[in-house]
């Protein structure tokens, strides 16, 4: 009887899948984007370590500091980090007074002493503050665009760090013939509707004067902000992987001694 | 409830017997997994899965209990609060992924656990209450995992949120009151945070207990084993300690390196990035998936496109998503063949492993977007995952030649060991 019963249901469920699966379906319009969308481009990273595996390896803390110092001079134009407090700017290798001059650059929302709202300046303790108050503010000013927050743009994106370095030094003029691109966007095909609001950020060699002399690329300058962004979403990466090493090696020598004694305790029924 | 031979829990120390007069928590123990618990010798490393089971569900536990210490049940901060777990609290970062990473390796070992258990024929009499409560758990889990996605509150917790519970809205009259009583509103919002919360942190207990009776429900008839063949004799089982509290820390070593390789060396790889980005009502990810975990179900959900007898195709998409896990509660009434274990049922085999290779397509097509070819593919796989339960075991089972099986377990690895020419039992020595 239950069988008998399971058999109609089933029946009753292929029909009607295969019934679903013999409609004709309507023919997809060509969708353009999905074509003309590239993968990020596969890039060395200091912090993935040898082979680019990422299980050891560590911030290179001068490119660090360089992407720091290209995000201010330049993203931070529009994009916030407001997830990064100015005191985790130590992991970059600044010191205590550095951080304090940079933090004081920042005006952050207060109360005065009568209670009235006004500003002070920004200490370590502080988050880097929004670049717009909110999301009108931000539409308003840039032309019905909104620039999201950075801290956790590496993350929130599909192959985030390479994705990041690809849209950085992705942007083309040539667009393909058929493309539509409206005057106020650019053309980039790593930027999943291939239109982008953002006008190309690193425009120019020299744009950033590092004072490392390190090469003052536009290659340079996406590899190093890129590195920067990996860090405001991974503070904790160096630790990660650090912690990792350790505890894979002692699971190693605990599973080897445990399985030493499975092998001891079986002897004798292996052998029955 | 345990084979005669059992060896009984003896106190060795006057404290120990005045305890084993008034709460014999020992002999409890020493029963349920010492050596007073007879096992079958032949256990195969499938076998450790369920411990591993009972270890991820633990870690879930910990860890959870550690996070909701610092987690903030509000759609203004949760997501903030999460982040601060891995940005400022001491070793938040390590507590968080673990949670993450392990509710996937959780899915992960009870997939292949419940796999095993079909191979060898382990809800067959006499243990289909075992089978069936380890199905309750597995739909608790499965409700607890929906749950703890959503309190990330990021974007694919959204709209995860949303769609799920707009399953619901599928049923006639009723569908859409059930919908808003789930959320607590009309679309997920605080007062579904905080009832998601409540209930992710009691439904782990919940399915604790459910696994107290799965244990429970193992140790009357004991464990099934590859061969699918009784216990006979004291000859065919060792003492559960030391042998099987030896073998099964070997595969929780081996379980736990994996698990700490995703874990510090890639956290985020099961994950969707879009939940690094906190939840906008106002803007629809371009592609809604479930974790990975949640594909199969998720490509059968999405494989009924037509109406069907007046049935509009939503909700036979809904029927057929619960449809495909509950007729698994039926499983050992659709299977009529005596022999338990696969290895003997050479037709069966092979539809084990063509079922495996749909089941495991289901997953591909449940986390692509639902376009062709994987809605077609879809549709063909989910036909045959009803078909192999519904029509095709059902019938094979009846019909197949299944290949003689052993007259014992002992029989069975000794032949496997060379040892014997098989034929009539080898004689047992007494004790």
């Amino acid at each position: 009887m239950i069988r008998l019963g399971a058999l109609a249901v089933g029946l009753l469920f292929v029909l009607n899948v295969l019934w679903g699966a013999v409609q004709p379906r309507e023919a997809e319009a060509p969708n353009m984007a999905e074509e003309l969308h590239k993968h990020p481009k596969q890039m060395v990273w200091a912090h993935n370590g040898p082979g680019n595996l990422g299980i050891f390896g560590t911030f290179d803390r001068a490119q660090l500091q360089r992407g720091f110092q290209v995000y201010k001079e330049v993203c931070s134009a529009c994009h916030s980090i407001n997830r990064v407090a100015f005191r985790d700017l130590a992991d970059l290798g600044y010191t205590e007074a550095q951080i304090k001059t940079i933090a004081a650059e920042y005006e952050v929302a207060t109360i005065d002493s009568n209670g009235e709202p006004t500003t002070r300046k920004a200490t370590g303790a502080d988050k880097f503050p929004l670049v717009y108050a909110n999301e009108a503010a931000a539409r308003a000013a840039q032309n019905g665009a909104n620039p999201p927050d950075l801290s956790l743009m590496t993350k929130a994106r599909h192959d985030g760090v390479n994705y990041v370095y690809s849209l950085l030094t992705g942007y083309s003029d040539d667009v393909p013939k058929g493309w539509n691109k409206p005057e106020t966007s650019y053309y980039n095909p790593y930027f999943h509707s291939i239109n982008i609001a953002m006008p190309p950020p690193l425009a120019a060699d020299g744009q950033v004067t590092y004072a490392d002399g390190t090469a003052a690329t536009t290659d340079q300058y996406a590899k190093d902000v890129t590195a920067f962004l990996t860090w405001t979403a991974e503070p904790k990466l160096e630790n990660r992987k650090e912690t990792g090493v350790a505890v894979i090696l002692f699971l190693i020598i605990m599973t080897g001694l445990g399985y030493l004694s499975y092998r001891k305790v079986w002897a004798d029924v292996k052998k029955a | 409830m345990s084979f005669p031979w059992a060896k009984q829990y003896q106190p060795t120390s006057a404290v120990g017997q005045w305890m084993d007069e008034r709460l014999p928590l020992a002999r409890f123990v020493y029963g349920a997994l010492g050596p007073g618990y007879p096992t079958p010798k032949n256990l195969n490393a499938f076998y450790n899965f369920g411990v591993l089971a009972g270890v991820a569900l633990v870690i879930q536990i910990i860890t959870g209990v550690v996070l909701a210490m610092h987690f903030a049940a509000d759609t203004r901060v949760a997501f903030d609060s999460v982040e601060h777990i891995m940005r400022d609290v001491n070793g938040g970062w390590m507590i968080r992924y673990m949670h993450a990473v392990g509710a996937s390796f959780f899915f992960g070992v009870v997939y292949i656990h419940i796999f095993r258990g079909l191979y060898y024929g382990s809800y067959k009499p006499p243990r289909e209450v075992l089978w069936m409560l380890g199905l309750v758990i597995f739909l608790l889990m499965m409700a607890t995992a929906f749950m703890g996605y959503v309190l990330v509150w990021g974007q694919m917790s959204f709209w995860g949120a949303q769609v799920i519970t707009g399953l619901f809205s599928a049923l006639p009259v009723v569908g859409p009151s059930i919908q808003t009583w789930l959320l607590g509103g009309f679309s997920p919002d605080n007062a579904t945070l905080n009832r998601f919360f409540s209930l992710h942190y009691l439904l782990p207990f919940v399915t604790f207990g459910v696994i107290i009776l799965h244990v429970w429900a193992l140790h009357i008839p004991g464990s099934n084993n590859p061969t699918g063949v009784d216990v006979k004799s004291e000859a065919d089982t060792v003492p559960f300690h030391p042998y099987y509290t030896a073998k099964d820390f070997v595969g929780l070593g081996v379980y736990l390196i994996v698990f700490a390789a995703f874990v510090f060396f890639m956290p985020n790889s099961l994950g969707e990035p879009d939940n690094y980005i906190p939840a906008n009502p106002l803007s629809t990810p371009a592609l809604i998936v479930p974790e990975w975990y949640f594909w199969p179900f998720y490509a059968i959900l999405r494989a009924f496109t037509s109406d069907f007898l007046g049935v509009p195709a939503k909700l036979w998409g809904v029927i057929g998503m619960f449809a495909s896990i509950l007729l698994l509660f039926v499983l050992p009434w659709l299977d009529q063949s005596p022999v338990r274990s696969n290895n003997y049922r050479p037709l069966s085999r092979i539809l084990f492993w063509v079922f495996v290779a749909v089941a495991l397509g289901l997953g591909v097509c449940g986390g692509k977007p639902a376009h062709e070819p994987w809605v077609r593919l879809s549709q063909v796989l989910t036909a045959y995952y009803f078909a192999h339960f519904l029509i095709i075991l059902p019938i094979v089972s009846k019909l197949e030649k299944t290949s003689p099986l052993p007259n014992s377990i002992s029989e069975a690895v000794l032949a496997k060991y060379g040892k014997t020419g098989g034929g009539a039992p080898v004689a047992q020595p007494a004790e």
